[in-house]
């Protein structure tokens, strides 16, 4: 822990070069002269561009090359166990791009294909079974959009604002479409009998990888809505999401959701493996820890303006943007406050979320040049109110790692340029 | 349409790709535009049925099932009011998917280890044993002593940190069980080298490492029949998630909209202490500078390779960090280090174990030249089987090119 908090001096000066750079391209329709990019002939206008045979599956455009998936070098020991981190602040809608989808590998992204690729159900099953990968496509499947957070985003800010971008503070998580056969239908088919009662039962899912990731799902939840998924936003999943084939485990830990899975076993009791005991649990301040916090409560922040979004367009009309979520259901409610948290105002949802994913949030307002402390909270189905900083740390000190989902703070100002911040 | 879609495609393909969009339309969509579509398929399809008669006959029938078949599900999402879309149907019995597991497999498999050792195999080792295995395939990151190297897990010590502003959470302060060790080690370490542990040689490491923690003395060993006697001294630190009754109760009201403080300050700022990476990227490719590795001895040393290549070598280094280190002060980890290598000796480093492999070339003289070094890092296995680098390789030919380079910029 204390390595993560070790801070390496670096200089400040992106946002405001962002700022000239942005002023420039944003005034070049100056007032009183025609703007050259309507009355001259542009090269774009007159000459072709790429043929079709020229990008068999494409990339986004050059300009686009700055919205990049970013890791953090001094956060872990190694590349290949370690993270890094959507770059939100630079997406809209809900859906993210399989190909800037944050990344966490314990030994690295491995290269399974669907041929070698193999399934095996056991334990407290009547018939253990092995599935191929054509197996799973005969199976009934479901299209679901979840979200996928890591238990430590936002993990870095405990002590205090560290990171300055809500990539790096916000940036483990992703939200895709996936499509995949429902848990429960593999294990009916290796048939529940042997286990009994299953109220006290377990299942233990596994990946095929060097780190054999493993978690104990308690069975109500994969009897519920676990997915064993294959597609994500309608193409097959990424080799660093798990490709061929991955356990989606709705609104619970990204860490549960087990990349390249291999093997689901039914237990009669928790395996207690290393990923829910030395990791994924917190230590409170009496030195007691919390396990099995399985569930990712409501949570939200705002893409834009933030710091890697600096407003660069002056005074005047501003949207405010960001990106809100529940493990226990829908979003029913965003807030923004402008004052760090005296007033509120409600925002504009941009479409009704679906269940356990990210629901996108607009506050249309304007801005006048002064300083904002820009914040919001989220509201759930269950009427769970997103906490802030303060609230968490009282409840639960400052040593915890996991499961931080406090109201951001931005500070953003005459300059439009923001700044991670923590308010009183 | 039909008109454009014949450019494309002969007359009788035409016939079956209309009839594809038409129920890949229907399926999709209830809505009685839908039903307007449809039949204006139909037609299309009929006109093409002039031309190929027995093709286009089945394909009108089977586009009127479709339609009458709409049609009722279409009445029936009127009435009932009902959404047509439906979790995956559960069914009495089985699909007869997936096939018998054999003994062996789940064997091969299934190794973890339940916190009342359940799935432990037969075994023992000592903690002199463990120290030595220790030293030979842990040490490098994680310490002669468990202490930790650099960012590596520190695996020993720590006890009665945990109420402390930084807990130090080891094996030995915080892990509540012990079978959480053994199956740990027992299938994800060594780092690089997941599975390659004997039963023996864990149960020897797992004893080290209570040694380490001052939980066994020196003479302990360690067996599948003793296992469940040792006592973890974290076993009482957790509680199941009390979230529910601590904070859903608390949080969950009604939130204050207006004046709901005296007023705000700026408490700590992300800027007093930044850590936040920096961004200039001229390409999607990102070519990172690591503090671990010194990018100053590159240029002098460098002998006309060009600096482009050598930064891109760096940068493709961040792979082999994990096992190598160069450049001044670098120290043998899991991998030697791998400063001079182009003209060195194969396996010559001093104090490093090398594999029986490595040795026998080293016997025979054997040295590396740029091209025995690309074939190696191409295909580590491949090209000297039995090596002990567990590394896939580098796929990538330029990126190879860019990595002897980077190398070549190490001179010893
Ligand atoms: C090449 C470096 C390397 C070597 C060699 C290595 N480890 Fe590790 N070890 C790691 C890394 C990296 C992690 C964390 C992996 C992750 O992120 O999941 C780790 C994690 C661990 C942990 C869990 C630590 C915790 O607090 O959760 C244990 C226990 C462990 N190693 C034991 C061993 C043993 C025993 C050996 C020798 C058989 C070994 N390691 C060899 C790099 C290494
Ligand atoms: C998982 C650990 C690991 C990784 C990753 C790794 N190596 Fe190695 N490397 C080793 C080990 C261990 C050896 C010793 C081989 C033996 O004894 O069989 C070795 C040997 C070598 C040698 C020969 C050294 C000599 O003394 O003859 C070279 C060169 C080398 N590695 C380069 C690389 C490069 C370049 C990369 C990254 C592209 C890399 N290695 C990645 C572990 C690793």
């Amino acid at each position: 822990m204390d390595e993560i908090f070790k801070p390496s001096r670096r200089t400040f000066l992106r946002g405001s070069a962002a700022i000239a750079a942005g002023t420039v391209a944003g005034q070049a329709a100056a007032q009183g002269t025609p703007d050259p990019m309507i009355t001259e002939l542009q090269d774009w206008a007159s000459y072709t561009g790429a043929g079709v045979d020229e990008t068999p599956y494409g990339l986004p455009i050059r300009f686009e090359s700055d919205v990049i998936r970013r890791n953090v070098e001094w956060l872990t020991a190694s590349p290949i166990s370690s993270i890094n981190f959507t770059p939100i602040h630079a997406l809209d809608g809900t859906i993210t791009p399989q190909g800037c989808a944050f990344e966490r590998h314990h030994s690295g992204a491995i290269e399974l294909s669907k041929d070698d690729y193999r399934l095996m159900i056991n334990g407290l099953v009547d018939r253990p079974l092995v599935f191929t990968y054509a197996d799973l496509e005969r199976l009934p499947r479901e299209n679901h959009v979840y979200f996928c957070e890591c238990a430590a985003n936002t993990g870095m800010e405990w002590a205090g604002a560290q990171l300055n971008g809500a990539q790096f503070t916000h940036g483990m998580i992703h939200n895709m479409e996936y499509t995949g056969v429902p848990l429960r239908t593999l294990l009916r088919e290796a048939g529940l009998g042997a286990a009994g009662d299953l109220a006290d039962k377990w299942v233990y899912v596994e990946g095929a990888d060097a780190s054999s990731n493993g978690r104990s799902i308690p069975m109500e939840k994969a009897l519920d809505d676990v997915l064993v998924a294959f597609k994500a936003n309608g193409e097959a999943l990424r080799m660093e999401h798990g490709y061929p084939v991955r356990l989606v485990v709705p609104g619970w830990e990204g860490n549960m959701w087990v990349k390249w899975l291999r093997r689901v076993e039914v237990t009669d009791m928790a395996v207690g493996s290393r990923e829910e005991t030395s990791k994924y649990t917190d230590v409170y301040e009496n030195g007691i820890a919390r396990k099995w916090t399985w569930v990712m409560d409501a949570k939200s922040v705002i893409t834009s303006p933030s710091p890697q979004m600096p407003i660069t367009h002056g005074q005047g009309p501003l949207v405010i943007s960001g990106l809100a979520w529940s493990g226990h259901g829908q979003i029913t409610r965003v807030d923004v406050s402008k004052d760090g948290g005296v007033t509120w105002e409600t925002a504009r949802l941009g479409k009704q979320g679906d269940t356990k994913a990210l629901t996108r949030f607009y506050l249309d307002t304007g801005w006048d040049g002064s300083p904002m402390l820009l914040q919001s909270r989220a509201i759930d189905e269950t009427g769970y109110v997103q906490p802030t900083k303060n609230q968490l740390r009282e409840m639960r000190g400052e040593n915890a790692v996991y499961h931080n989902n406090c109201i951001q703070t931005w500070f953003v100002n005459e300059e439009g340029v923001a700044e991670n911040v923590e308010v009183s | 349409m039909s008109k454009s879609l014949n450019l494309f495609v002969p007359a009788i393909g035409g016939t079956a790709l209309l009839l594809g969009l038409a129920y890949g339309i229907s399926s999709r969509d209830y809505g009685a535009a839908t039903i307007d579509t449809l039949e204006a398929r139909v037609q299309q399809i009929e006109a093409n049925a002039a031309q190929a008669s027995a093709q286009a006959q089945a394909a009108a029938a089977e586009a009127a099932r479709l339609l009458q078949e709409r049609e009722e599900l279409a009445a029936l999402a009127a009435t009932s009011g009902a959404s047509l879309t439906a979790p995956a149907p559960v069914i009495e019995g089985t699909y007869g998917l997936g096939r018998v597991a054999f003994d062996e497999e789940i064997a091969a498999w299934d190794v973890d280890v339940l916190p009342d050792g359940r799935g432990l195999p037969e075994g023992r080792g000592d903690v002199y044993t463990g120290e030595e295995v220790f030293v030979d395939k842990c040490a490098s990151c994680h310490g002669d002593f468990a202490e930790g190297v650099g960012n590596w897990p520190v695996l020993a010590g720590g006890f009665d940190t945990l109420a402390n502003r930084d807990p130090v959470k080891t094996v030995g302060s915080y892990w509540p069980y012990l079978s959480t060790a053994w199956d740990y080690i027992n299938r994800s370490m060594p780092f690089g080298e997941a599975g390659t542990l004997t039963p023996d040689e864990t149960y020897a490491i797992v004893a080290y490492l209570l040694y380490s923690n001052n939980m066994v003395d020196d003479d302990f060993e360690l067996s599948h029949e003793n296992f469940t006697d040792v006592e973890m001294y974290n076993a009482d630190g957790f509680v199941v998630d009390d979230r529910p009754e601590l904070e859903y109760a608390a949080w969950r009201t009604e939130p204050c909209m207006e004046n709901c403080k005296d007023g705000v300050e700026i408490t700590m700022r992300a800027t007093f202490l930044d850590v936040t990476p920096d961004e200039e990227v001229e390409a999607a490719v990102s070519t990172p500078t690591s503090e671990a590795t010194p990018a100053v001895a590159v240029a002098e040393d460098a002998g006309g390779i060009d600096p482009a290549l050598i930064a891109a070598g760096e940068g493709a280094f961040r792979q082999c960090q994990t096992c190598h280190q160069v450049g001044e002060g670098a120290r043998n980890r899991t991998g030697p280090v791998l400063n001079g290598m182009v003209g060195q000796t194969i396996g010559s480093v001093d104090g490093f174990r090398y594999s029986g492999v490595f040795e026998q070339a080293n016997a025979a003289g054997e040295v590396w030249t740029t091209e025995s070094l690309a074939a190696f890092l191409t295909d580590p296995r491949g090209t000297m089987a039995g090596t002990k680098m567990a590394f896939r390789g580098v796929g990538d030919e330029a990126e190879v090119a860019a990595l002897i380079a980077y190398l070549q910029s190490f001179a010893d």
